[in-house]
């Protein structure tokens, strides 16, 4: 069952080899004219894979994937060297709403669903970008719905008076409905029961699994993002310190910051007898929560 | 018997105030349209009243019918809010609202001095055809013409509101009005959005252009009705479209009923300032207006 192995995170291994889906290269970015953001963000995305990007507050997550959807122009930042390819495409070089209708699209840190539009009509505004027609969006629903079935119940229910789960799910489902190949996701695990975090977890390993759509999300919560991803990527300062499998990241004992909300020596690779133990006691903790 | 309360008179005044204030409505809505798509208070919108009612009038006057005029205004309408839209305002996107602000006060004079390059600054009559003969409804003597602009005005809004209710274009306007940057994440063509958005303003324009140009005139001071809009939103509230329509009715309703009974006090000339005065307390107590910037939480 595919919900075991999402949980186990045991056996999930990145498909082979292939031309990345996404290239981030080299990456720097600044906001304003000169508050340095990012220093250097090397980063790839292969089709059908789920990679997990993750580090500490204000290590520079958020702004590299805006970077990569070219959302840092609309708040007053820009990438001031290194490039971002998606499937062959210059992403500076396109708008948001280009890069929706090639197959990439972000759910946002923090949702933002259209508080005031019903929960159906926050889905319906995914197919808008790509001009789906009424038969496709209909469709759409339908997926949206078997994947989501809490939101089929409140589908007329304004968005901003969902939960704060269903609203997650709204801006997930809002983001499928213009059938990406790339789903950027920004810390949807951020304030919600860890109930929940799991069936929307689950439900994006499903969508990978059935569909190869390749997931790049970004979590504070490591130990979530860490059984579900095949591949991990850390950023620290602005720097991208570690790029390797989930399986051989999860081996490591350096891994135990992230669950301590640290982030200091990641990449230092010092793995002390200490931060071993500290592991071991949060995972016991990990595992309890689900 | 002068001492008694004359009701019928102080609904007669109540009345007038209420469909004059359905006019002032309809220029604050064009306000609204673009600032919950653009973010913009579009000082130039009362150019483009001014700009509407001229092109209508002098198209009038060198012989087209009401009809051709009405279509020919109309399609300049779109146009401009095209050329403004593409021209100026998306250049200047993620600039400050001061700059885009700077941007619709110059647009506003190039619009006023293209109009006036165009058809000249004679003043026009501009005539609609609706007799403005008082008309009796239970004891009250209403103005026709106030009674039918109203009408339009109303029919309008109601078009906008089906229109923004139940349209693909409607539908993303409204997501664009809620969050634009999440309008932008999941896709939304921002850029025609707010081009489809110029033009509904563009149309507003030309109504309330009509209705305010037949009353007082088309010259170069309708673009003042801009200043009879204000007030309105402060009430109403920069983002709301139900706001600005009661604030609409609210501004009208008490202008007239100030005028008349507080004028001959305080030496007339009151409807020039007492929206003012009103918008300035409301400022004070609420300031984003009755129905704007409510956000909808979830507690
Ligand atoms: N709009 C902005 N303007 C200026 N600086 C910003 C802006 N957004 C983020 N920053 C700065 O850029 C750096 C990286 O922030 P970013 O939001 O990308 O971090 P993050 O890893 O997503 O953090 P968190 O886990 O708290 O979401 C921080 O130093 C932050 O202060
Ligand atoms: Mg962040």
């Amino acid at each position: 069952m595919s919900a075991l192995r999402v949980n186990t995170g045991e056996g999930r291994e990145p498909s082979p080899a292939s031309e990345p889906l996404l290239r981030v290269a080299g990456l720097e970015a600044v906001y304003g004219a000169s508050i340095a953001a990012l220093h250097h963000i090397d980063l790839t995305v292969r089709p059908g894979e789920i990679v997990a990007l993750l580090g500490s507050n204000g290590a520079g997550k958020t702004t590299t994937l805006k970077a990569i959807s070219n959302l840092l122009p609309a708040q007053r930042g820009k990438v001031s060297r290194g490039e971002i390819h998606f499937d062959g495409h210059d992403v500076l070089k396109k708008s948001p709403s280009a890069l929706a209708r090639l197959g990439l699209v972000q759910v946002l840190e923090g949702r933002h669903c259209f508080r005031t539009l019903s929960v159906e009509e926050n889905l319906i505004t995914g197919g808008l970008g790509r001009s789906s027609s009424r038969r496709e969006i209909a469709e759409d629903l339908e997926k949206v719905y078997a994947i989501f079935p809490r939101l089929k119940e409140k589908r007329k229910s304004r968005a901003g008076l969902a939960s704060g789960g269903e609203q997650q799910m709204t801006a997930i489902g809002r983001a499928l409905m213009t059938r990406p190949r790339l789903l950027v996701l920004d810390e949807p695990s951020m304030g919600l029961a860890p109930l929940t975090v799991q069936a929307i977890f689950k439900a994006l390993a499903e969508l990978n699994e059935s569909a190869g759509l390749a997931i790049l999300v970004a979590e504070q919560n490591a130990a979530v993002a860490l059984r579900f991803a095949h591949r991990v990527a850390v950023i620290e300062n602005g720097t991208s310190v570690v790029n390797e499998s989930a399986a051989e990241f999860r081996r490591r004992s350096d891994v135990q910051s992230f669950y301590l909300g640290g982030g200091a020596t990641i990449a230092s690779g010092e793995a002390g007898e200490v931060l071993l133990q500290q592991q071991q006691i949060s995972n016991k903790s990990a595992h309890s929560t689900f | 018997m002068d001492n008694a309360f004359d009701w019928t008179f102080f609904s007669e005044v109540l009345v007038g105030g209420l469909l004059a204030g359905v006019m002032y409505s309809l220029v604050a809505i064009g306000f609204v349209l673009i600032y919950k798509t653009s973010g913009v208070f579009n000082f130039a919108q009362g150019s483009m009243v001014l700009f509407a009612a001229l092109t209508f009038v002098s198209l009038t006057e060198r012989g087209l019918s009401f009809g051709a005029a009405l279509a020919v205004t109309a399609a300049a309408m779109a146009v401009l809010g095209i050329v403004v839209e593409n021209a100026v305002l998306r250049p200047l996107v993620n600039r400050p609202p001061v700059t885009l602000f700077m941007a619709t006060l110059g647009l506003s004079y190039i619009i006023e001095g293209g109009a006036q390059l165009l058809w000249g600054a004679q003043v026009h009559a501009l005539e609609l055809g609706i007799q403005d003969t008082p008309l009796e409804v239970s004891g009250m003597l209403i103005s026709k013409f106030d009674l039918i602009a109203a009408g339009i005005s109303a029919g309008m809004v109601a078009v906008l509101s089906l229109f923004f209710r139940y349209t693909r274009t409607g539908l993303a306007f409204r997501a664009v009005a809620d969050d634009t940057f999440a309008a932008l994440a999941v896709g939304l063509r921002l850029p025609r959005i707010r081009t489809a958005v110029w033009i509904a303003a563009g149309l507003v324009s030309l109504v309330a252009g009509l209705l305010w140009g037949s009353r007082l005139g088309v010259q170069f001071s309708l673009s003042l009705v801009v200043l009879k809009a204000l007030p309105v939103l402060v009430l109403g509230g920069f983002d709301s479209v139900p706001g600005v329509i009661v604030g609409g009715l609210l501004i009208g309703a008490f202008e007239k009923l100030a005028e008349v009974y507080l004028g001959p006090y305080v030496g007339g000339g009151i409807e020039g300032w007492f929206a003012y005065a009103i918008a300035l307390l409301f400022l004070l107590i609420r300031p984003a207006g009755l129905f704007g910037g409510r956000t909808l939480e979830r507690v």
